[in-house]
């Protein structure tokens, strides 16, 4: 195999890493925010619900639930496995893990807010929805930017987790490469790519926090 | 009539009876001061009538408009939310702790409530904002956030802030009672300078002497009731109340 083809492969791989990490950013940062308000539902069975789902994408491994979200189709309904499923899979399965996480993460940012600023906009009359989303939930944001910033870098490195059902990202490229090649160079490419990935997500999520430091 | 009636509230935390059948009405104009030693139900005085804490019972009235009344078996039913929504405008609360939103500059803590509450025209709420700094000597700072001033002034934001809604009425909840000593002057001379414009205010506070000097009548609190009630010189200089005595002797010192 030439360079060339072996960077190729690598590039696809990369590509389809981006879009593993890209997705389930999409997918699970707002839809943490949906599960943490089901985890402080005045609903009680919500509650519990969300608790039992946290408490599970928390305590299996990720790689365990890849694989019940990509079999479980199968086992359950007998639905054929296309191949196209394979990615959608790896979507659905790191969303559910990492809005588990995040959840936890808004929860504790919304908590953290001192009532006082609730009672300053409920007086000045704001509606529940304006006091959340003008007064609480910008505040909060600049409290979790740390958190959510390790989960995040923890994602980039998770991504290559897709190996399991067989989704053809980075690290699975380069494993196969380097099997193939005899070639264990292939890997320290590999590693340097997830490095600079997240030195560049360091960099981005610093600068949003220098941002968010105009005011204490 | 009334800017404020209160008719036998009561309210309770759990088995905590915290205010037991208080009545009280403020007037177009006056101000009331009101004392009471720690725990004897001020502060939840002025949360149920902003409507922070629900109450269990008794009637809650701005200028004829009911918040809530007794429904006859000694239960309280609270208005419609529109009714609610348009009574809230038509007053202010100033914390003690200020409660600014850190994330907004001066300017826009005091001109946001107007606009998305109020609907009203940046320009129009600007400007009026504008006037409520000068007045509060606070014109050159509509640029700072809260943690850049001191104490005194966020609590003048704060009282800017409220009284940017055009309120019929400011409570204040021991506005001083967070900032040091030397910082408390300008906040007084503020609600001085309010009371001769004749806003109708009640004011929880420890500042015996301020009150005294402020307020048209005064309410001495203990224990979740009125013990005393009057002017300044009836209920401050000239106490009849063993409670009230003991209380005002034990400030002096
Ligand atoms: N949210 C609450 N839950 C339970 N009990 C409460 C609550 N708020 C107040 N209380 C109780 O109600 C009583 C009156 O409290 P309140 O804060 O109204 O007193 P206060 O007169 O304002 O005292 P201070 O001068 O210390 O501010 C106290 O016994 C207090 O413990
Ligand atoms: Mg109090």
């Amino acid at each position: 195999m030439s360079i060339g083809t072996m960077l190729l492969q690598l590039g696809e791989g990369m590509l389809t890493t981006f879009s593993i990490f890209a997705l389930t950013l999409i997918f699970s940062l707002p839809l943490g925010l949906a599960v943490a308000f089901g985890r402080m539902s005045k609903y009680k069975v919500v509650q519990a619900i969300m608790k039992v789902y946290i408490s599970i994408m928390r305590g299996t491994p990720l790689m365990l639930q890849l694989l019940v979200v990509y079999f479980g189709p199968y086992y359950a309904f007998g639905m054929a496995l296309s191949s196209e499923y394979r990615f959608i899979a790896v979507i659905i399965g790191f969303a559910l893990n990492y809005a588990a996480y995040f959840a936890e993460i808004y929860r504790a940012g919304i908590e953290s807010m001192p009532v006082g600023q609730y009672e300053a906009a409920h007086v000045l009359g704001y509606t529940r929805s304006q006091t959340f989303c003008k007064i609480i939930l910008p505040q909060v944001i600049k409290r979790i930017l740390p958190p959510v910033t390790n989960e995040v870098i923890t994602l980039v490195k998770d991504t290559s987790l897709a190996f399991v059902i067989a989704v053809s990202e980075m690290f699975t490229v380069a494993k196969a490469i380097a099997a193939a090649e005899r070639n264990i160079l292939v890997l320290g490419i590999a590693g340097l790519f997830y490095y600079i990935f997240n030195f560049i997500v360091a960099f981005a999520m610093e600068r949003i926090e220098k941002r968010l430091n105009y005011y204490r | 009539m009334a800017v404020l009636q209160i008719n036998h509230l009561r309210k309770s935390f759990g088995s905590n009876l915290v205010l037991d059948d208080i009545s009280m009405s403020v007037e177009k104009g006056e101000v009331v001061g009101i004392l009471g030693p720690s725990g004897s139900g001020k502060s939840t005085l002025l949360r149920c009538a902003t409507m922070l804490e629900t109450m269990d019972s008794g009637d809650l009235i701005y200028s004829g408009e009911y918040v809530c009344k007794n429904d006859g078996n000694g239960k309280t039913v609270y208005a419609d939310k529109a009714q609610l929504k348009k009574i809230r405008s038509m007053f202010g609360l100033v914390f003690q702790n200020f409660n600014l939103f850190p994330h907004y500059s001066v300017l826009k803590n005091i001109i946001d409530a107007p606009i998305s509450v109020q609907k009203r025209s940046k320009e129009e709420a600007v400007e009026e904002a504008r006037q409520l700094l000068k007045k509060m000597g606070l014109a050159d700072k509509e640029d700072y956030y809260p943690y850049q001033l001191s104490g005194g002034q966020q609590q003048r934001v704060s009282i800017a802030r409220a009284l940017a809604l055009n309120p019929q009425m400011l409570f204040f909840d021991e506005p001083t009672s967070a900032l040091d000593p030397e910082l408390t002057g300008d906040i007084l001379k503020v609600i001085r300078d309010l009371a001769a414009e004749h806003m109708t205010m009640a004011i929880v506070t420890h500042e015996i002497d301020f009150a005294r000097n402020v307020a048209d009548k005064i309410i001495f609190m203990a224990d979740g009731l009125i013990v005393e009630e009057g002017t300044p010189d009836r209920v401050i200089d000239n106490p009849r109340n063993e409670r009230t005595r003991s209380f005002l002797a034990k400030m002096e010192r």
